[in-house]
């Protein structure tokens, strides 16, 4: 029903109204005709093929991801100015991208999200200018930036515009990182140059089927290389998560992976400065759990599942994993204990027997680092039976590569809390957050056997004489074994300051965080460390 | 009466008769194999005082049937004597011969009773002799392929050709015309053969519509020999049996006592004592042919207590100790209603594979005023070997009649949670409401009749998805205030509580339910669709049982997250829901259903383990039945075989990779 039209004061309405708007009436009709052809986008047609796709167009992606009504928009009117080849004809307001500012379960956040209907989503000068923009401002107030990307590229028409429009977000990316958060959720394509700015985020989300990422497509490649490939085997969600470790998480569809990125929002804090956003639990921070008494068998070479350790210490049995299928032999994720947020780095014994390798060295470095910069405690359950030897990890570098790891953990002043459960050998013992790389407090199961190698490796070495009797080598190892196969020399050392039972874990983890809240920690003064990448 | 008594068995039926032998005094000896080091029967005989004693690896043969090592036990622990409990050497003659020569006592019949009922033919011809009704049948054993057929005409079809030692479906067949039956017997000879080492076989009548229902029998060494009414045991799977009840909702007085009458005439007739079963198998008309009997506990004898009262572990203790039955016949009321479901480490969508592993989560069902009871041999943490029987537990569930058994049943089901491996709850809780099974209308078909493909997708779609809208959407709603309070909020910016939800259910066709959250001080109200449900929770996040009353009715889901919706499980049905506030809901509904990749082009590993060995290559043509793949798991290797002819597209595991439960092996083209 149309209410009857009530004019300023109660006067009656003129009945020209229509007609005789005053300035200030017509700038408001031009404004909302404006933010109505804004709200449109590419069109009724391009938003249907959008959603044609399974794809939402991007004003609906952040209507999902944000809190209801807290979406504040900003350069809603900002148009491209480029002349050539027509584009002078075609204008729309936002120029393909919405950028602007809201809330995730009350806490601020930066977003852009490009919108695939206007161009393409293609980047255009005016398209970074905005991109920038929320970026220079959430460098500014402290407050993490969020990517929807789903963008065809550079827009071609403006030429070397486009790409110094893409190299000013590189360069905020890079000065953004490590005091903001910034997280790319890949929801299109993302091809060429327009990849390396997700690449510097710090964590890269994508959604299976209609997304893809790679620096040269399948046209390219069978040019060059008369390699025939789909972009889906070349770049899509299940290649990047699980062949290249690219991308972090692979969802479902648009939706899933909008309501897993605010999820995923509750483990970070909004800045390098703050702490980590604590969340009310009524999971008590003592609860014992028996069964993890059991969780490692008696047989040191019968794999057990690490992420049952990880559930039955978090908060509520919540883990957050990232890149579970790139890497497996060691695990990587947000959980919470005490309600506080904590990155959990754990070797993984169901695969590759958990030991230290290239992909699994990079992926937890870099985990590592994210925390350290974010002020999030890191907690490291280690099974790590060494480094994977052969010729494949020498070749490719597993020296370097591993010691990223190794660098990643000894330049690290946040909390570091570490559980051995079960085998601690060689290098990889150093590696995984020890005493020695300045580890606050480090616990081991009476299961854990901190050595230099396997007793049996150990034997054939200091025994090598006896090599061929294997009643000797058997006497010798079981010697070793009582040696060693246990948490008290390390104990003796102080390199573990107590042995716990496995089902205390939590409760040992929690008073041990809640000690460490305080840490005060720094490294020297630096330009920068110089990271084996 | 006994001191210490040592049992001779492991799993739930070792920690089921310490537990008796510790209420009456009695101190418990458990014996262990080396995988059941830390078993709970192992854990329990120490924690009620008493000890365990190692006797020998894993394998039973090496472990829990070494009669030597066992009366060894007995004699270095002083225990005065054995309770076989069921299987391993529960019926072994041997076994009581040998406790008998060392002066050990047999908590069981005597040895002649034991010999007697072990051999199906002898024992078939002493019931006969006892007046107990049999099968129509030749009680020698045939060889002859034209006798049989002569043989068969004169019983008439349907005929059954069972070898001698035969049992668990092997060395049987059914013959419905002369040519089955000249076959059967064959057939039936050779696997007797090849199964058993005794090629011995003999016909009888096949029973249609087939019902098992077994009497339990009680004797002491005084005469006093009493039946304790029946069990019924028709729902089975390839002769395992799977639910039990007492009574039997198909027997009347009169067939009660009839049966009751000659099972004890049996008993008598080889001077039986303690606790033994004697199995009928009773057709449509309630005729009733005796089976076999069972010298031991059966597993199924806690429904017998229940409806009786009585403790059979007590009573088998005390009759081997020489006392009298404190009762008599006529002492013996049955009262109330009790249904046994077992719970096995086995794959019911899966062709039942049989799953081993770690209970990563273990919880047993709470009890209900004495009317749930869990006979367990695990615990929460506890390890499921390949060695032993997969029936890691049983649940017994009573109440005053059928119907109310049926639904504590029902409702305990829904409260045991367990995780680490597959399992069949699903499956008897889908049984337990089948309308089938809630009539009583079964037959010992009943399983291969309405499941013949295992529990399927269909079978595990709820009836009436509205409550578990409603409970996914109070769910959503607990954890979005909870997200409400996470600090560091804006100030001003804590968003409003949304009261408003679409709850998506399914995968395949999604299914929309409009769901409204109204708080209220004691229960919430929650409105689906037109349908407004009370629903009363103390759930908190984290909590994996949602134990509510929903319009006054007590009922549990189970909780499991999976990424931005829940996994919920109820009654038989399990279902994925994705909450969204209900603003959102337009765009879920443009969310495409992603067909789930088409399996059958890969070989998947069925269970977890280790791949030992890859015989193909890309682009091998390979036949059906060729082996392809051999994957070790709890050292048992595992051929994998191809299930049709078909080319090697791709090879996604190499040997030497450990592989998860349904993990590509290889795609074929």
């Amino acid at each position: 029903m149309a209410l009857p039209k009530a004019g300023f004061r109660g006067m009656p309405p003129k009945d020209n109204s229509r007609t005789e708007e005053t300035p200030m009436q017509e700038i408001i009709r031009q404004l909302e005709e404006k933010r109505a052809a804004a709200r449109l986008g590419g069109g009724e047609k391009r938003i249907e093929a959008q959603h044609a796709k399974g794809k939402l167009t991007a004003r609906e992606r952040i209507a999902l991801f944000l809190d209801e009504g807290s979406f504040e928009e900003w350069d809603m009117f900002v148009e491209h100015d480029c002349h050539d080849f027509g584009m002078d004809e075609q204008r729309t307001p936002g120029d393909g991208v919405v950028t602007g500012h809201g809330l995730v379960n009350g806490r601020p956040v930066f977003v852009f999200s490009q919108d695939f209907t206007v161009f393409g989503g293609s980047l255009s000068a005016a398209h970074a200018r905005k991109i920038c923009k929320i970026m220079d401002q959430a460098m500014k107030v402290g407050v993490p930036v969020i990517g929807l990307n789903d963008s065809g590229g550079a827009r071609i028409q403006e030429g070397v515009a486009s790409l110094a429009g893409y190299a000013d977000v590189f360069q905020r990316n890079v000065l953004a990182s490590g005091v903001v958060p910034q997280i790319s959720l890949i929801m299109g394509p993302c091809a060429g140059g327009a990849v390396y700015s997700p690449a510097m985020t710090d964590f890269i989300f994508m959604v299976k089927d209609s997304s893809y990422m790679f620096v040269t497509g399948p046209e390219v490649v069978k040019t060059v290389t008369n390699e025939e490939v789909t972009a889906e085997d070349l770049g899509g969600a299940i290649t990047h998560t699980s062949k290249s470790g690219v991308a972090d998480l692979a969802f479902a569809d648009d939706v899933e992976a909008l309501l897993q990125l605010r999820r995923f929002l509750g483990y970070l804090p909004l800045n390098n400065r703050e702490a980590p956003p604590v969340r009310p639990t009524d999971d008590p921070a003592d609860r014992q759990d028996m069964s993890l008494d059991t969780l490692v068998p008696d047989n040191p070479n019968k794999p057990y599942d690490m992420k049952e350790l990880i559930a039955k210490i978090a908060d509520e049995g919540e883990f957050f994993e990232l890149q579970p299928d790139h890497a497996g032999n060691i695990v990587i994720g947000f959980a919470r204990i005490d309600g506080h947020p904590v990155g959990v780095v754990a070797n993984q014994p169901m695969v590759l027997a958990g030991c230290l390798d290239i992909d699994s060295s990079k992926k937890a470095a870099r985990f590592v680092r994210f925390c350290d910069a974010f002020n999030i405690p890191l907690v490291t359950l280690v099974d790590v039976p060494g480094f994977l030897p052969g010729t494949a990890q020498e070749y490719n570098g597993i020296i370097k590569h591993g010691a990223k790891l190794l660098f990643a953990y000894a330049e690290a002043t946040v909390p570091k809390v570490t559980v051995i459960t079960r085998k601690a050998y060689g290098g990889a013992y150093d590696v995984m957050s020890s005493k020695h790389l300045r580890g606050d407090v480090n616990y081991a199961w009476p299961s854990a056997e901190i050595a230099v190698m396997g007793p049996k490796g150990a034997v054939e070495i200091i025994f090598r004489a006896d090599r061929d009797d294997p009643d000797k080598i058997a006497r010798r190892t079981e010697e070793y074994r009582q040696k060693f196969a246990n948490p008290f020399v390390a104990g003796s050392l102080g390199f573990i300051d107590d042995v716990i039972q496995p089902h205390g874990t939590r409760r040992r983890l929690a008073k041990a965080l809640r000690l460490l809240r305080n840490k005060q920690l720094e490294n020297p003064w630096k330009k920068h460390d110089n990271i084996p990448l | 009466m006994f001191k210490k008594i040592l049992i001779a068995n492991r799993g739930e039926i070792a920690c089921r008769v310490m537990r008796t032998a510790h209420a009456m005094g009695i101190t418990p000896v458990a014996v262990y194999s080396e995988a059941d080091v830390e078993a709970r029967h192992t854990r329990l005989a120490k924690e009620l005082g008493g000890e365990a004693v190692l006797v020998g690896p894993a394998a039973s043969a090496e472990s829990y049937l070494r009669i030597d090592r066992i009366v060894q036990a007995c004699k270095d622990t002083g225990a005065e004597a054995v309770h076989p409990g069921y299987g391993f050497l529960s019926e072994n003659k041997a076994f009581a011969k040998a406790l008998d020569e060392a002066g050990i006592a047999f908590i069981g019949p005597p040895v002649g009773a034991i010999e007697a009922m072990g051999d199906k033919i002898e024992s078939k011809k002493l019931a006969e002799k006892a007046g107990v009704n049999t099968v129509p049948g030749h009680l020698e054993p045939v060889t002859d392929p034209e006798e049989a057929v002569r043989i068969s005409n004169e019983i008439g079809y349907p005929v059954m050709l069972k070898a001698s030692a035969g049992g668990g479906g092997k060395g049987m067949r059914l013959a419905w015309n002369d040519e089955e039956a000249r076959d059967g017997l064959r057939s039936a000879m050779n696997e007797g053969r090849n199964s058993f080492g005794d090629d011995r076989v003999f016909i009888e009548k096949f029973v249609e519509q087939p019902r098992h229902i077994e009497i339990q029998v009680m004797a002491d060494k005084h005469g006093t020999c009493v039946y304790l009414g029946e069990r019924e045991c028709s729902i089975q799977r390839r002769h395992q049996k799977v639910l039990e009840e007492a009574p039997s909702p198909f027997l009347d007085q009169a067939t009660r006592e009839k049966m009751g009458e000659q099972a004890v005439a049996l008993a008598k007739a080889v001077d039986y004592c303690s606790a033994g079963t004697v199995e009928f198998i009773v057709d449509k008309e309630r005729n009733f042919y005796f089976l076999e009997m069972n010298t031991r506990l059966q597993v199924e004898h806690p429904v017998t207590e229940y409806v009786t009262g009585l403790d059979l572990v007590e009573l088998m203790i005390r009759v081997a100790a020489g006392e009298k039955l404190p009762f008599a016949q006529k002492d013996v009321t049955l009262e109330g209603w009790a249904i046994e479901a077992r719970l096995y480490a086995e794959d019911p969508e899966r062709g039942f594979l049989p799953s081993t592993g770690r209970l990563s989560r273990y919880i047993e069902p709470a009890g209900r005023d004495g009317r749930v009871r869990t006979d367990s041999g695990c615990y929460d943490g506890a390890e499921i070997s390949i060695h032993y029987d997969p029936m890691i537990a049983k649940l017994i569930a009573g109440g005053r009649d059928r119907a109310e058994a049926l639904a504590t049943l029902r409702q305990a089901l829904d409260g045991y949670y367990v995780r680490g491996l597959s399992h069949n709850l699903a499956f008897l809780s889908a049984v337990a409401k089948h309308p089938r099974f809630e009539s009583g209308e079964i037959t010992t078909n009943f399983i291969a009749e309405e499941y013949p493909d295992g529990l399927t997708e269909a079978d595990l779609q709820p009836e009436d998805p509205a409550p578990f809208a409603a409970v996914a959407a109070l769910i959503q709603d607990r954890i979005e205030r909870r997200e409400r309070g996470l600090s560091g909020q804006l100030e001003g910016g804590k968003p409003d509580q949304p009261s408003a939800y679409a709850v998506f259910i399914g995968t395949v066709e999604k299914e929309e339910h409009d769901v409204g959250v109204s708080r209220g001080a004691d229960a919430d109200r929650i409105t689906v669709g037109d349908r407004d449900l009370m629903v009363a929770s103390d759930w908190k996040p984290g909590d994996p049982l949602f134990r509510a009353r929903i319009d006054d009715v007590e009922c549990i889901f189970q909780v499991d997250r999976d990424g931005a919706g829940w996994i919920l499980t109820h009654d038989g049905a399990r279902i994925r829901a994705l909450v969204v506030e209900a603003r959102h809901a337009p765009l879920q509904r443009l969310m495409p259903f992603k067909q789930p990749p088409d399996l059958s082009k890969f070989l998947l590993s069925p269970m977890p383990g280790l791949l030992v060995r890859l015989k193909a290559k890309a682009g091998d043509s390979v036949k059906a039945g060729e082996e392809l793949a051999v994957v070790e798991a709890m050292k048992m290797e595992n051929v994998l075989r191809a299930g049709a002819d078909g080319v090697v597209k791709e090879i996604h595991a190499e040997a030497g990779d450990s592989l998860a439960v349904d993990q590509a092996i290889l795609e074929f083209e």
